[in-house]
């Protein structure tokens, strides 16, 4: 395959509630920042691509405004998937290998705060026989650590262990939401939200957007020092009913992590998509992840979850490890869908 | 280097303004399985899925591939969703023809669908949120100023839009899959219709349609392999441009030219008028088959009224336009593009039935949307490029 | 055997709080005050109504304030003849692009006070708004455009911003 790097990466902070600034608002800085950085002219990018959700901004056609922020004029070689931006960089890798374009801005905005998000979360079921239930997002992710704790060895302290740790690398990621420093003990005394999730099992509600450059080739190495090279990038989905699939485990998850070839060497450090503490739990086992790799220390979707924007953030971490030189070999992991559904995975290198 | 890319399966289902007889995944299964069965191949042989489809309002269900990853096959492979607004299902072909040139996958099976009978198409659409401007006009009151201004410019005569509606109707009556049967459409009736959107009459409108269209990419070696003959990829090409912007021309979008232009040059085509057999244009009212002949190079800049007029568009003409009956005669809206997009491939292939363009070689399939600032391209070819 | 079930309804409402952006807001407050105000382009310098708070072929913010006339010009327009859900104005109603005067896009809008036949390409219009005590930051404070009683614009005037 073509070699392909990323370049920039740029974040809007997360934050609760953005009530001042709109969705393309928010994202001009972003988009402008990531370009700048890329070292990359915006009118010499070769494609753009971006991921976000109708029904999460509450209104149809969403992205055509998010446009404004690009400054598309002339027109530009543009496309949109109704999916994390982690999907939006997916198909820009896959627009780069063709070969007659060399760089591409790949961004994501998701606003959570306008729209009730357990209730816009569960429009994504199966409309006939789920949807009219209204299952909620954190009673679908309880079902699942019921799952898991019940078929496996790890236990509710695991999960907590998980909250706290994410919570304090938290501390030192200054885009974060969430950031704590708590014991275990301080976490398991707390009440139930949906047994058996606690509210710090959970993650928050936020609002961001994100952008990223890639680049090919000798490109990607004139604009960046230390270029973060994809080497391997893949997605795979599971079926869709919670009830006909082994919630305790991400067959899907594990087949990506396969096929992007995350174990072919060790990892230094892995940007995992888990938004609920039991799920990294899961993940860990599907990425074949061990010890030796330092997990989310960005404090992960735990510290801030931007629905359609936090798969894309898991890969720039990632990417930024390398492009500041402080890991050789990442992992980053997006999720879409209930239970860990839908799962991508991809593996950057530096040189 | 680029692989090949090649269209070895179409298949699309009985659109109709409601599919009550089947589901969601039900309606996107029809039009799959028929693309399968064309390629010769089972959900086994398909290495991946890009599904389109306009707003998710349109259905209710916020981003639906997620349950319909099981009835199409999906499961344990990627699965990608595009949403690209009218031009979507254009735009959800090429992602398909990007995974196959890319090298990455070599089938692919692409899914564009509407089922706007299971929510309120119109409601979803006129969505009133504050602090816009208190006018909504639907699609029509949008595009209805910009055919003014293009009758304006080109001083075309008032009955062009009328000739493209009845040409397209009775093009219809040769395709089984047509939403839209009008046996007895005229130009008295056209006129005769009520103006719903001045200067666009209803029977000037394209239908509000359930349906759904699929494909099968693949790559050169799948292409040898494929029972049929396949319609090759010549070219591809998308271009965007913002919604508002100074110096926008909204009846002649310069987004809409470059991708023209970058298009024919993949292909080799100079003279687009000559060498393009037959063209599968996204025209939702009747008007704009004049105005994309002249963005799209077909014709000069306000004559695009004259090929209207002289017959040059109808299906024995000289450069057959919509002869399925097109975006008139059916508007599943996700799945309207691809559906121009496989028209093109069974023109080429020789495969369009009763719709037939003789000895078509070379095909255009175009797609739009937004506010006339998205386009979708792609020309195939029953050779090798 | 009893019939089949064949649909089943499932009605979703959902609420939204919309954040305005800052652009909007200054422009409704604007409103509120019987001032249209849109914004001006760092970079190409034409300016933008409603503002958007970027200028959307340079992708640059766009801050600069700049307040435009209340007349106009139709640069093309439509006659509705469906009723509309959410507006409450009998059909048969002309919707219009209108280029204010300072503006270099056109903003959509209602043409009233005037019989249909004679809204016309080029007509010069004026806003309309409520009375000065209902001045609120929303788009209804300004209630339609009527004919302003000058000469037509030329086409050659407003035919870029078509
Ligand atoms: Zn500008």
């Amino acid at each position: 395959m073509r070699e392909v790097a990323i370049v920039s990466f740029a974040q809007a902070p997360s934050v609760r509630r953005e009530t001042e600034r709109n969705e393309v608002e928010m994202l001009t800085p972003v988009i402008a920042e990531a370009i700048e950085r890329s070292a990359i002219s915006r009118k010499e990018i070769g494609f753009t691509i971006s991921g976000s959700s109708d029904y999460l901004a509450g209104q149809p056609f969403s992205f055509v405004t998010a446009l404004d922020a690009v400054g598309a004029w002339p027109p530009i070689r543009e496309s949109h998937v109704e999916m994390d931006g982690a999907w939006a960089l997916y198909e820009a890798w896959v627009r780069l290998q063709i070969g007659d374009v060399d760089s591409a801005l790949v961004y994501a905005f998701g606003k959570s705060s306008p729209g009730d998000l357990g209730e816009v979360l569960a429009l994504q079921l199966d409309p006939y026989y789920l949807a009219p239930l209204w299952p909620d997002p954190v009673s679908l992710a309880a079902l699942q650590a019921r799952a898991l704790l019940e078929s496996t060895g790890y236990t509710e302290r695991d999960m907590a262990e998980v909250a706290a740790r994410s919570r304090r690398d938290a501390q030192s990621n200054p885009n974060a939401q969430v950031a704590s420093d708590f014991s275990v003990d301080d976490l398991l005394a707390e009440p139930y939200l949906v047994s058996p999730l606690r509210k710090h099992d959970c993650p928050p509600v936020s609002d961001s957007a994100a952008a990223v450059v890639l680049a090919a080739g000798d490109l990607a190495r004139r604009v960046c020092e230390r270029p973060a090279w994809v080497r391997g990038i893949d997605h795979r989905i599971d079926p869709h009913y919670p009830g006909v699939r082994n919630l305790a485990e991400s067959p899907s998850a594990a087949l990506a992590a396969r096929e992007a070839g995350v174990g072919d060497a060790p990892v230094d450090v892995a940007e995992v998509h888990a938004p609920f503490s039991h799920q990294e739990l899961i993940l860990r086992d599907a990425l074949g992840l061990d010890g030796r790799t330092a997990i989310n220390p960005s404090g992960g979707a735990l510290a801030a979850n931007p629905v359609m924007a936090a798969g894309l953030i898991r890969i720039g971490e990632a990417a930024r490890r390398i492009m500041e030189g402080n890991a050789r070999r990442a992992v980053a992991h997006a999720t879409s869908g209930p239970c860990l559904q839908q799962n991508l995975v991809c593996v950057l290198e530096g040189d | 280097m680029a692989e090949r890319c090649a269209v070895i399966g179409v298949g699309q289902t009985k659109h109709a303004a409601k599919r009550g007889d089947v589901s969601m995944p039900g309606l996107v299964r029809e039009a799959a399985a028929r693309a399968l069965e064309d390629a010769g191949l089972t959900w086994r042989g398909i290495d991946a899925v890009v599904i389109g489809k306009a707003p998710d309002m349109f259905e209710g269900v916020m981003m639906p591939e997620l349950f319909l990853a099981d009835a199409l096959g999906a499961v344990g492979k990627p699965i990608m969703r595009v949403h690209t607004a009218g031009s979507v299902g254009g735009s959800t072909a090429l992602v398909a023809a990007y995974l196959v040139q890319a090298g990455v996958h070599e089938r692919v099976l692409t899914v564009a669908f509407e089922k706007q009978s299971e929510s309120n198409a119109m409601w979803a659409l006129t969505i009133s949120v504050p602090f816009q401007p208190p006018v909504v006009a639907g699609a029509g009151g949008y595009f209805a100023p910009h055919i003014r201004a293009y009758i304006r410019r080109s001083e075309a005569p008032a009955h062009v839009g009328m000739l493209v509606a009845v040409k397209d109707r009775l093009n219809a009556l040769r395709n089984p899959y047509a939403h839209l049967r009008l046996p007895d459409i005229s130009l008295e009736q056209v006129a005769a219709s009520p103006m719903l959107w001045d200067p666009i009459r209803y029977l000037e409108a394209c239908p509000s349609s359930d349906g759904a269209c699929a494909m099968v990419l693949t790559n050169g070696d799948g292409a040898k392999r494929s029972p049929g003959a396949p319609a090759w990829v010549w070219g591809t090409a998308m271009r965007s441009e913002p919604v508002i912007a100074y110096g926008r021309d909204q009846v002649n979008p310069r987004a809409g030219r470059e991708c023209a232009a970058d298009l024919y040059g993949q292909a080799g085509i100079t003279n687009p008028r000559r060498e393009i057999d037959v063209a599968a244009l996204y025209v939702p009212f009747s008007w704009y088959a004049p105005m994309w002949l002249e963005n799209l190079g077909f014709a000069e800049e306000g004559r695009g009224w004259k090929l209207v007029e002289d017959g040059v568009t109808a299906i024995d003409g000289d450069l057959p336009v919509n002869p399925s009956g097109g975006v008139l005669s059916s508007n599943p809206i996700g799945a309207s593009g691809m559906l121009r997009f496989a028209e093109a491939a069974l023109q080429v292939q020789g495969r369009a039935g009763e719709h037939q363009v003789d000895g078509a070689r070379v095909a255009l399939g175009h797609a739009y949307g937004g506010g006339s600032q998205f386009f979708a391209m792609w020309i195939v070819g029953s050779e090798k490029p | 055997m009893s019939e089949p079930v064949t649909s089943i309804r499932r009605p979703v409402r959902l609420e939204y709080d919309f954040t305005a952006g800052r652009a909007m807001s200054r422009f409704l407050l604007g409103l509120a005050e019987g001032r249209i105000l849109g914004q001006g382009c760092p970079e190409c310098a034409r300016v933008y109504l409603p503002p958007r708070g970027t200028c959307p072929t340079c992708g640059v913010p766009a801050e600069e304030e700049v307040e435009v006339s209340p007349r106009g010009t139709v640069t093309t327009f439509c006659v509705v003849n469906i009723p509309s859900q959410v507006l409450v104005v009998p059909v048969p109603y002309v919707c219009a692009n209108i280029l204010l005067d300072g503006a270099d896009v056109p903003i959509f809008h209602l043409i009233q006070e005037c019989p249909i036949e004679e809204v016309r390409m080029g007509l010069r219009v004026e806003a309309v708004w409520v009375p000065a005590g209902e001045l609120k930051a929303t788009f209804e404070s300004i209630r339609h455009f009527r004919p302003s009683d000058e000469p037509d614009a030329a086409y050659d005037s407003y035919r870029e911003h078509l």
